[in-house]
C-alpha cells in the first residue's frame, strides 16, 4: 500500500480543460427528461408525493423509468390531461383540485405534494404556481404544496432535481441572524452515503451540517448568509443560485467521485471550516486509502482503455475525471447535456488538457464519432446500449450512475467496478 | 383529468412506433419534445431489440417554442431522409407536438421527397397505443397496398396475409412461427405477414394474397376490414388461443380457401393432459382473467372449456372490446371489469379471492402480493415475456404452453399443501420449507383478505383445539372459505365452539 497524502499525486495538468473549445450540438437528443428524477426523488423524500400534470406518455415514460419500483406503494402519479381538458371544457383547475382532494385523501402520510409540469402543461400554459399556491391554502397546514417544472422542453433528466430542490429552497427556515457557519450539502445522496458523510464531518468537527433534500419535510435545513454550500450533484445550476439568493455561498470543489474527488470535496468544507490540517488527514486517511485500495483492483483491466461517455445526467465530467485519474483510462469524448463552467470548474482543472468535450446532442453524429473512433468501452443509455453492443462495442448503461450509490470512499470501488464488469463479463463469455 | 398511477397502455405513437420498429425500409419521423425518446428503450430493452427503433425525434426544448418548430421538423425529415434512406416515410406528432399544431403531415409533404410520406393523425388525448398501432397500420396499408394485378395468375394453393404481429407484441414472434406453420401444413401458402418483417413493397403486395388472417385484431382488424372493402378480401376473424379456437380457425380457414379442413394435431398434448385423471383437482378452480380484450376472450374460453375451471371474474382495459368481454362475462353469469385503473383490478380480485389468475404483468405483482397464483397473459409486456425459448400461446403447440403455465403454478399449490399436512411429520417441520422458499410474505391487508382472521367475521363462536387442527389439514387455498362457511354455519346455529362434529356437519351444509 502507498503511503497516504491528502491529496494523490499524480500531476496536475497546467491548465486542465478549462479553456478547451467544447462541441455544442443541437440535433436529437437522446436524454430522459426531467419527470424521470422523481423515480429516485420519491424515494429519498419520503414524506412526498409528486403529481405529474401531464399527458399519458408522461405516465409511461415514468413507469418505464421506474421498473419494478411501480410495484410498491409509489408516491407518484400522473394526473393525465384528457381532451375535455384541453378543449376548455371543464376547468383545468376544477379537474386539478378534485385530482388532489381525492390524492389527499387517500394518502394521509403526505406531508408535501409537487405539483410537476410537463411538456403539455407547460405548452398550454396551465399555471401550477398558482394552483399550488391555492392547494397549499386550502390544505394548510398539514400539507404544503409547491410546484416545479420537469417538462422535456426546459429540463433534461437530472434537471428535474435541481428544479424540485430548487423550489423547496424559498421554504427553508432562516437561519439565525447571528448564526455560526454551517454546511450545508446539497444534491440527493443515497441514505447510506449520507450517513457516511455525516459521519466524516463530525469527525472533522462541522458540527452544523444540513442535506438538501432532507427525508422530511419538517427536517428541512436552514439557509442562511453563515451557510456553506457543498453541491454533492452536478446539476443543480437553479438550486444553487436560489441557495445563493438566500445568501448562503458556495464552496468550490470537484464531486465526491473517487477516492481523489472525495478527499478534495471535503478538502473544500475543511478550508472553509478551518480544519487543522492535521485533523483533516487523521479523518481522512483510512477511508482515503481504502478507496484507492478498492480502486486500484479494477486499474489493470481499465488502465489504457478508452472510453466515450455519451450525454445522460451531468455526471459524465466528474466520472470522466475519475476514469482518466484513478483508473488511468484514455478519454475519447465527454458528452454532458449541459455543461455549468462554474459549478465544473474544479473538474475542468483536473481532466487530461485536451480532453474532447461535448455539450447537447446529435445522436447520429455523435454515434458516428463513436463507431470512427472504436473505444473499448462506452457509456450511454438503455436506448443505445444494446444497438452497440451488437455492433461489438461494450457499453455501460449511465443510469447506474445515478441510481446505484457511487459518491465518497466506500463507493469508489464499486464506482471502478461498474466499469470493470462489462469488460470482465465479454471475457469470461464463450458464445 | 384521470390521476394515474399506472397504465397498461402507452400513448398512441408507441403504437406507431411498434409498427415502424416491425417493419424494414420504414423511417418514422416524430415531432416531440426532448425526453419522449424514452420510447426507444422499450423495444431495446424490453425486447432486447439489436437495433434502435427507426424513429427520428424532433426533441425540441422551449428555446424552439418561440422559434420555427416546423422548420425543426422539415431539417429532421430531410436528415432522416438523407441518413436512413427508406423506401417509406411515417410522420406524427406526440402529445406535446399536437398542441403546437404544425401540421407534420403537410410540412412533410412540401418537402417532395422520393419516397411515399404517410401522415398519421394520433390524438394523444383520447386514444391509447393499441389504438396507435391499428391506425398506424391501417394508414400504411391504405396508402400503399395495391389490389391484385389484372394478370396475376393463382398460384396451385390459395394465399393469405397475416396481419397483426408486431414488435413489442406480446408473444407474437412465436405465435407467428406456429401459425406460419399451421397455415402451410394445411395448405395455405403465406403471401406476406405484416407488419413485423414487411417492407414498404411488401404491403403494396397485400392485393394478391386470396384472403388475410387477422391474428391480433387489436391491430390489425382497421386494416383487414379495408383490404376486404377495397379489394374483396375475405378476412379470417378467429383467432387460434386453446385447442378448440385453433381448429375454429382451420376450419374457418379451409372454407374461406375453399379447401377441405385437415387436421393437424400432432404434438397437441392438452386435450390428453387435461382429461388424464391428474388433472381432476383442476375441475372448478376458480379463475380471475384480465388482459387485452382478445386474449382475455380466448383465456375464458381455454380456462372453462379445455380446463374445467370456472370462471368467476374477467375484465380488460382495452375499452374497444368491452362489447366482446361483456358478452363472455354473461355467458357466464358475471359482470365484466372494464377499466384502465389497476386499483379497481386489485380490488376485484381481493374480493373475489380467485385460485388463478390469468393477467397482465400488473395482475402478477397483485397475485404475489395477495399470494394468489398467477399466469400471465397478455401485454403490456415484460422482458420476461420475450423468453429465450419458443414460447407460443397460439395454434395446438400454444395450447400446450397454455397448460404448463396456467397449471403449473397450481401445481406448487398442491406441493404446498402436501407439504403442509405433513409438517407435523419430523422430516416436513416448518424450517425445511418447500422448494418455492419461505410462504408469500404478502402485504398486511393482503393477508387479512387471505387468511381470514375470525376477526374478519363478527362471530362469538371459538374453534376447538381438534377442530382448529381439522381445519388446518384442509388444503391452505380452500381453508378460508371453509373458514367462514363453518362459522356462518355455526353462528345461524348458535353454536358457540366449533368441534369436529361441527365442522363436518357444516362440510355436508354446504356440500363442497
Amino acid at each position: 500500500m502507498t503511503v497516504h497524502t491528502l491529496i494523490p499525486p499524480r500531476p496536475t495538468p497546467a491548465s486542465g480543460c478549462g479553456d478547451d473549445a467544447v462541441l455544442r450540438e443541437r440535433g436529437q437528443r437522446e436524454v430522459f427528461c426531467g419527470l424521470t428524477s422523481i423515480v429516485w426523488l420519491h424515494r429519498k423524500m419520503q414524506d412526498a408525493f409528486f403529481l405529474v400534470v401531464g399527458s399519458r406518455t408522461c405516465a409511461h415514460l415514468i413507469q418505464s423509468a421506474a421498473g419494478v419500483m411501480i410495484f410498491a406503494e409509489p408516491r407518484f402519479a400522473t394526473a393525465i390531461m384528457e381532451e375535455r381538458d384541453l378543449a376548455g371544457l371543464t376547468d383545468a383547475n376544477d379537474e386539478l383540485d378534485r385530482v388532489v382532494g381525492r390524492l389527499i385523501a387517500r394518502r394521509p402520510d403526505i406531508r408535501l405534494l409537487f405539483l410537476v409540469g410537463s411538456c403539455p402543461s407547460e405548452v398550454i400554459k396551465l399555471d401550477l404556481h398558482r394552483a399550488a399556491q391555492r392547494l397549499d391554502r386550502s390544505f394548510a397546514p398539514r400539507v404544503r404544496v409547491l410546484n416545479y417544472s420537469g417538462s422535456g422542453i426546459e429540463t433534461t433528466f437530472t434537471e428535474g432535481e435541481d428544479a424540485a430542490l430548487a423550489a423547496l429552497v424559498p421554504h427553508m427556515p432562516a437561519a439565525p441572524r447571528d448564526a455560526r457557519p454551517s454546511l450545508l450539502v446539497a444534491g440527493t445522496l443515497a441514505d447510506v452515503v449520507e450517513d457516511q458523510f455525516r459521519r466524516l464531518f463530525a469527525d472533522l468537527g462541522i458540527a452544523d451540517v444540513g442535506f438538501l433534500p432532507a427525508q422530511r419535510l419538517a427536517d428541512l435545513p436552514s439557509v442562511g448568509p453563515a451557510t456553506r454550500v457543498l453541491l454533492a450533484q452536478p446539476f443543480l445550476r437553479d438550486t444553487a443560485k436560489a441557495l445563493e439568493e438566500r445568501g448562503a455561498s458556495l464552496l468550490s470543489a470537484p464531486l465526491p467521485v473517487g477516492a481523489e474527488g472525495t478527499t478534495r470535496w471535503l478538502q473544500a468544507a475543511a478550508t472553509a471550516f478551518h480544519v487543522p490540517r492535521e485533523r483533516f488527514q487523521n479523518v481522512t486517511a483510512a477511508g482515503n486509502a481504502r478507496a484507492e485500495f478498492a480502486v486500484r483492483r479494477h486499474r489493470a483491466a481499465l488502465a489504457g482503455r478508452r472510453v466515450f461517455l455519451f450525454p445522460d445526467s451531468q455526471i459524465e465530467i466528474p466520472v470522466a475525471r475519475f476514469l482518466a485519474r484513478e483508473l488511468g483510462m484514455e478519454i475519447v469524448e465527454v458528452g454532458t447535456p449541459y455543461l455549468h463552467r462554474t459549478h465544473m470548474a474544479a473538474e475542468l482543472d483536473l481532466l487530461p488538457a485536451g480532453t474532447a468535450i461535448s455539450e447537447g446532442q446529435d445522436v447520429e453524429r455523435q454515434l458516428d464519432r463513436c463507431r470512427r473512433a472504436a473505444p473499448d468501452l462506452v457509456v450511454c443509455g438503455l436506448g443505445l446500449a444494446n444497438p452497440l453492443e451488437a455492433e461489438g462495442i461494450a457499453t455501460k448503461w449511465s443510469i447506474e450512475l445515478i441510481f446505484t450509490p457511487i459518491q465518497g470512499y466506500e463507493q469508489a470501488g464499486d464506482l471502478a467496478e461498474l466499469f470493470a464488469r462489462p469488460l470482465a463479463r465479454r471475457q469470461k463469455l464463450a458464445v | 383529468m384521470q390521476l394515474t398511477l399506472w397504465t397498461y397502455e402507452g400513448p398512441p405513437h408507441v403504437g406507431a412506433m411498434r409498427i415502424a420498429t416491425a417493419m424494414e425500409g420504414l423511417h418514422y419521423v416524430l415531432h416531440a419534445p426532448q425526453g419522449d425518446t424514452y420510447a426507444d428503450l422499450l423495444f431495446t430493452m424490453i425486447e432486447r431489440r439489436d437495433r434502435r427503433p427507426p424513429v427520428t425525434y424532433t426533441t425540441f426544448q422551449a428555446r424552439d417554442l418561440g422559434g420555427d418548430t416546423a422548420g425543426l421538423f422539415q431539417d429532421a425529415c430531410r436528415a432522416a431522409y438523407e441518413r436512413f434512406k427508406p423506401e417509406a416515410m411515417i410522420v406524427g406528432a406526440s402529445c406535446t407536438a399536437e398542441l403546437i399544431q404544425d401540421d407534420p403531415g403537410g410540412l412533410a409533404t412540401t418537402l417532395g421527397l422520393p419516397i411515399p410520406v404517410i401522415a398519421l393523425e394520433l390524438p394523444a388525448y383520447q386514444k391509447k397505443e393499441n389504438w396507435g398501432a391499428s391506425e398506424t397500420l391501417y394508414r400504411l396499408v391504405r396508402g400503399l397496398a395495391r389490389p391484385r394485378a389484372a394478370d396475376h395468375v393463382r398460384g396451385p394453393r390459395p394465399s393469405c396475409n397475416i396481419l397483426g404481429p408486431t414488435a413489442l407484441g406480446f408473444r407474437h414472434r412465436d405465435d407467428l412461427l406456429e401459425i406460419r406453420r399451421l397455415l402451410e401444413t394445411i395448405g395455405v401458402t403465406v403471401n406476406i405477414v405484416a407488419p413485423l418483417g414487411a417492407r414498404p413493397a411488401d404491403i403494396a403486395r397485400l392485393g394478391e394474397a386470396d384472403f388475410n388472417v387477422v391474428l391480433y385484431p387489436e391491430i390489425a382488424d382497421a386494416a383487414a376490414r379495408y383490404l376486404e372493402k377495397a379489394f374483396g378480401q375475405p378476412a379470417v376473424r378467429t383467432v387460434p388461443i386453446g385447442v378448440g379456437a385453433t381448429r375454429d380457425f382451420i376450419a374457418e380457414v379451409a372454407r374461406v380457401a375453399g379447401i377441405a379442413p385437415l387436421t393437424a394435431e400432432a404434438g397437441s398434448r392438452l386435450p390428453w393432459y387435461s382429461r388424464s385423471v391428474d388433472s381432476t383437482y383442476l375441475t372448478g378452480k376458480r379463475v380471475f382473467v384480465f388482459g387485452d380484450g382478445p386474449h382475455a376472450v380466448a383465456a375464458a374460453r381455454v380456462a372453462t372449456t379445455e380446463l374445467a375451471f370456472e370462471l368467476v371474474g374477467i375484465g380488460t382495459y382495452s375499452r374497444e372490446f368491452a362489447r366482446e368481454v361483456r358478452a363472455v362475462a354473461a355467458a357466464h353469469g358475471i359482470e365484466a371489469l372494464i377499466t384502465d385503473d389497476y386499483l379497481d383490478v386489485e380490488e376485484q380480485i381481493a374480493a373475489l379471492r380467485p385460485e388463478l389468475i390469468l393477467g397482465t404483468q400488473m395482475e402478477r405483482h397483485i397475485a404475489k402480493r395477495l399470494g394468489i397464483p398467477c399466469a400471465v397473459i397478455s401485454a403490456p409486456v415484460h422482458v420476461q415475456d420475450f423468453p429465450a425459448r419458443h414460447s407460443p400461446q397460439m395454434g395446438f403447440e400454444g395450447a400446450n404452453v397454455l397448460f404448463d403455465t396456467w397449471v403449473h403454478p397450481l401445481m406448487m399449490g398442491l406441493e404446498e399443501h402436501l407439504l403442509h399436512m405433513f409438517r407435523d411429520d419430523f422430516e416436513f417441520n416448518d424450517r425445511s420449507g418447500s422448494h418455492l422458499g419461505k410462504a408469500p410474505a404478502p402485504a398486511a391487508s393482503a393477508v387479512a383478505a387471505l387468511e381470514p382472521a375470525p376477526s374478519v367475521v363478527p362471530t362469538t363462536t371459538r374453534w376447538d383445539e381438534g377442530a382448529e387442527r381439522e381445519l388446518r389439514k384442509i388444503p391452505f387455498f380452500v381453508r378460508g372459505k371453509a373458514r367462514r362457511n363453518t362459522e356462518r354455519f355455526a353462528l345461524e346455529r348458535g353454536i358457540a365452539t366449533i368441534t369436529l362434529d361441527t365442522l363436518y356437519d357444516a362440510k355436508a351444509h354446504f356440500g363442497r
